[in-house]
Formats: structure tokens, sequence, C-alpha cells
């Protein structure tokens, strides 16, 4: 799996946590909180996404890795690539 | 007696919190079952229909009405748990609401600069510490589930010396949530500051039920499996961890379902009368409960010259927040204007007026039939007095209806009518019974949006992370 394809996965769980933020303009190297109304409730809501929806589990000493968005997509593409 | 099959958790209640518990619990793949002894969901915020017209029971407003787009707001935290859109919720904000005591009228509306500005000009000896009072508030985190329970009144009287101004600010918070007489705790003092004087009060357009529409179609979208007419019977345990529910369902009869979870929104003291080795004397039933009368006018308010959205009335230089002697307080009542919204007037063609009073349980309960009818009318003839003293003509009425401390607790099941809970709170949920959670106003959360709060973080912490702070 590309680097563009699990952020676009990535784009897909946020898209639908902040459903009312626009999530066209992320700026991949700022950090997620900054930019949308996330908190903890919604970062444990990604995690949880990403397992249920692609089976892509992230230990909690590892949170602070989907920060940005470029820091989501190093830290579970490997994630990704060992499921496909 | 037939063995169900067995469910990750099972929600007793379909109100505000037990639905938001259900939807999330379900979103993450449990298997849930939400169980609920009336015909219709809401709990103590329904709905209902007479003579062709809907009639609400509950939200005068949503609290926490903060614009779309408000970073860090309650309303947009339990939107987004619920993958709800703002939109959706098409909230009207009020106009103006009064609190009106003997000597001293003020308002307040969704922007905290009018509240702010009407106490300076009231009472300006209090400014200071009316602003350090604010401050303080505003850096309270009240959500915290490990506060201490700590008296509010004490505390709001070491910023606030003017005993009338304290009443006063004390008036809508306490009628709007505390299961508390004369007081509240101040975390929940703190939420209800914040909810109603620092976010504000709205109305989604159709009332109760448009919220309610909104959680059943997300329940449905989810696969929610929803029983209504099926009343919590036991909660079974082994060496203190649930191991079943025992419910009593209309259509199927008793049926014993396997779970290890139980999520009750039913009160707690309700709940633990209803466990197998719980003590049901470790909570208080509540104590407050009030008689609604809602009033179809030929007029709308505005039309009578009113444009206020809620009136907090009080004939008492002190607010008497308790359960009162007779059956009911008519020195003291909230009036709720639902045409006066902004823009929300559009599915009303007739005034509105919903007149709320503090009401004895007891009292009420020991009428013979023919006693309680004539009561209810004397409830209605004073409220209809108290809204005629604040329009320029007397109403026209319509239609009218009255319900008591009785139909609370035959249609909600809350023991004494009580509309806030026990003023004995679980403030993480947890009981004595491992497995046994409770959600809603018992968890300590408060009104609607408290409510539903409380169904999404129980769910969370107690189904989703397994009890992990």
């Amino acid at each position: 799996m590309t680097a563009t394809e699990v952020r676009q996965k990535v784009l897909d769980i946020i898209a639908d946590i902040a459903l009312d933020d626009d999530v066209t303009t992320i700026d991949d190297g700022v950090s997620l909180r900054e930019q949308l109304d996330l908190d903890s409730m919604d970062f444990l809501d990604i995690v949880m996404e990403l397992k249920k929806r692609h089976k892509v589990e992230v230990p909690q000493e590892d949170y602070p890795k989907l920060a940005t968005m470029q820091s989501c997509v190093d830290y579970l593409s490997p994630k990704f690539q060992a499921l496909a | 007696m037939s063995l169900s099959p067995s469910y990750d958790a099972v929600v007793v209640g379909a109100g505000m919190s037990g639905m938001a518990a259900a939807i999330r619990l379900a979103m993450f793949d449990k298997k849930v079952l939400l169980v609920e002894k009336h015909s219709i969901p809401g709990g103590l915020n329904s709905f209902y229909r007479r003579a062709n017209r809907n009639l609400d029971v509950g939200l005068h407003a949503l609290t926490n009405a903060v614009p779309k787009g408000t970073r860090a707001a309650p309303l947009t935290k339990l939107l987004k748990q619920l993958r709800i859109p703002y939109e959706a919720l098409k909230l009207s904000p009020q106009t103006h609401s009064l609190i009106r005591f003997p000597k001293a009228t003020m308002r307040f509306t969704n922007d905290f600069n009018d509240f702010d500005d009407q106490i300076k000009t009231h009472f300006p000896q209090s400014t200071q510490g009316w602003n350090e009072l604010v401050e303080a508030i505003k850096s309270f985190n009240e959500t915290n589930l490990e506060n201490e329970y700590e008296s509010a009144k004490d505390k709001v009287a070491t910023f606030i010396q003017d005993e009338q101004l304290r009443e006063m600010i004390f008036c809508p918070l306490m009628i709007y949530g505390s299961a508390w007489e004369h007081d509240m705790d101040w975390s929940q003092f703190v939420i209800m500051f914040k909810s109603i004087y620092l976010e504000g009060l709205g109305r989604p357009e159709g009332g109760v039920r448009t919220i309610i529409k909104l959680l059943t179609d997300k329940l449905q979208e989810l696969g929610v499996e929803l029983r209504y007419r099926c009343e919590l019977q036991e909660v079974c345990t082994d060496q203190g961890n649930v191991k079943s529910v025992r419910l009593n369902d209309k259509r199927l009869g008793e049926i014993l379902i396997e779970t290890p979870l139980v999520f009750s929104s039913a009160g707690l003291p309700e709940t633990l009368a209803k466990t197998q080795g719980q003590d049901s004397i470790t909570a208080r039933p509540g104590s407050m409960s009030f008689t609604e009368t809602i009033l179809f006018m030929h007029k709308t308010p505005n039309q009578l010259n009113q444009k206020a959205t809620l009136i907090f009335h009080n004939n008492r230089d002190h607010y008497q927040y308790q359960k009162p002697e007779q059956l009911i307080d008519d020195q003291s009542a909230v009036i709720c204007l639902p045409n006066n919204y902004h823009e929300g007037t559009s599915e009303f063609n007739e005034g509105v007026a919903r007149v709320t009073f503090m009401a004895n349980n007891e009292k009420w309960v020991s009428l013979s039939e023919e006693e309680y009818k004539r009561e209810k009318e004397k409830v209605t003839a004073k409220a209809i007095a108290l809204v005629s003293s604040y329009f320029n003509d007397s109403p026209e009425i319509i239609y009218h209806d009255t319900f008591t401390p009785k139909t609370v607790t035959r249609y909600t099941g809350h023991f004494a009518g009580a509309v806030y809970g026990s003023p004995d709170k679980s403030r993480d949920g947890t009981t004595a019974t491992n497995g046994l959670i409770i959600t809603g106003t018992d968890q300590g959360f408060l009104g609607i949006v408290g409510a539903m709060l409380s169904g999404i973080s129980m769910a969370n912490l107690h189904g989703l992370q397994g009890g992990r702070l």
C-alpha cells in the first residue's frame, strides 16, 4: 500500500469523526489537534476505527505518533504493509 | 422462562444517556440490547400527542447551545462521538431569558457579556467577586470523574457577599438540574453555569422529538436491538460480577439474558434495588419533582407582548429550592415560551406556554382519584394566572394538560417522581457490583447534553476501554 493510500484511509476516518470540520485543507506537517476540533476522545476513536476497519492496532504508548498526518502515515504504513 | 442468547452489554432505559451509550457500544461492534419499559423512547425527555398537538416532556431548552464550529464544547464533543452533524439538530438560540425576583429582574442571552453587564448594573459592588467567580468556573475541570463533593453555596459565598445576587445566579442552575435541595455540588454548579450562562440555550426545531429521532435513527443504522415495553426485573450476579439480567418483556414474557455488562440509566437507587446482593439503602431516592402545565393559546407570547424564552419566576427574596410542603410551591416557577426561540416559530400555529412548579411527590401520591383531578385543575389555574401576569392581555386557552410527579414515576420508573435523580451520584459510574454501570443523571452529568455525554463517556470507559481512566 502506498503512502497516499494510507493517508486516504486515515483521512476517511478523520472525516467521519470530525464531520463538521473541513478535512481537505489539512497541513500534513502540523498537529491535527491544532487544525481540527479533535480531543483525546476523538484520538481514541481514530485508534478504534483503525482496528475496526483495517485490523491495525495502535498500542497506547504509540498514540503520540498520530499527532500529525505525516507522522500517522509514517507510523501506520509499515503496519498496513504487514497486513497486506 | 426461556433462555435467550447472550449480549456483550445490556443497556437499561432508552432515554438520552441509554441511547447514547448503546450507540457508542454498537459503533465498535459490541452486541447490545437496549431495553425500555415505556412504549416510546426518551425517558425523562419524551413526548406525547393529545388533541392533534405535539407535547414535549422535559427539554425546555437544550443547554450548551454553542454555534457550529465552537471548539472543545460539550455539544460539539457529543455530536462528534455520535457522528451526528451539527446542522441535523436545527438549533435555534433563545431570544433572552429572565430571572425575576421581587427586588430585581436580570436578563441573560447566549452572549455572556449581556449577563455580565446585567450583574454589574444591578450589583455593582459585587463586580470584583463576580469576575473572580467566573474565572474560577472557567478554569475548573468539572468533568473530572475524581472531583470531590463540595458545597457550591459555600464556595460561591467566598466570592460574592451579596446574598440576593447569589440566589439569583443559583435559581436557573438549580431548577434545571439539581438533585440536592438548597444547594448543589460545586462540580454540578460549574457544569450548569457553563452550559446555561456561558454557552447558552437553544431549541431544536421540532423540540425533543428531533433529538430522539436522530438517536433512534443511529440505533437503527447500527443494528441495535431496541425493545420497548421491556422492563428490568433483576440484575443477577455471581460473586460480585454481573451474570445476567431478568427482563419482563410485554411481548415475550419473562426472559433471562446473559451479559457481563449492564449500563443502567434507571437511576442509582432504582437500579440497586433490582440488583442481587446490593443494599438499596446506599443511595437515597431523589426528592425534587415537578408539575408541568402545557398551555396552548390563541395568541403567541410575542403577540401578548412577551419576548422572553424562559422566565425564572420567584416571589421570595430567597430562592427555596426544595420539596415543597404543599402539593406545589406556587411562589416559584419556570415559564418556558417555545415560540420565542429565534426562527423556531414556524412549527407552531398556536401560542405555547409551559409552566413548571416544584412539587411534593408524597402529597400527590396520597390523593384520591377525584382529589387528584381537582388538584391538577388548580395547578392549571395557577399556571394560567402566572403566565397571564407576564402578558399584556389574558390569553385564551385552547387546550391544556398538566402532568405531576405521579406521571413521572408511571412512565419512567424513577422513585418518588424524581426528575434529577438521587442526591447520591456514582461519578465514575461504578457500583459495588462488577460490570454494573450507572449512566445518566445519577452518574452526575446534568441536562440533555449531560445525559448524552454521560452515556458516551461511560460506554467509552467501561465498555470500550475496559475501565481504564
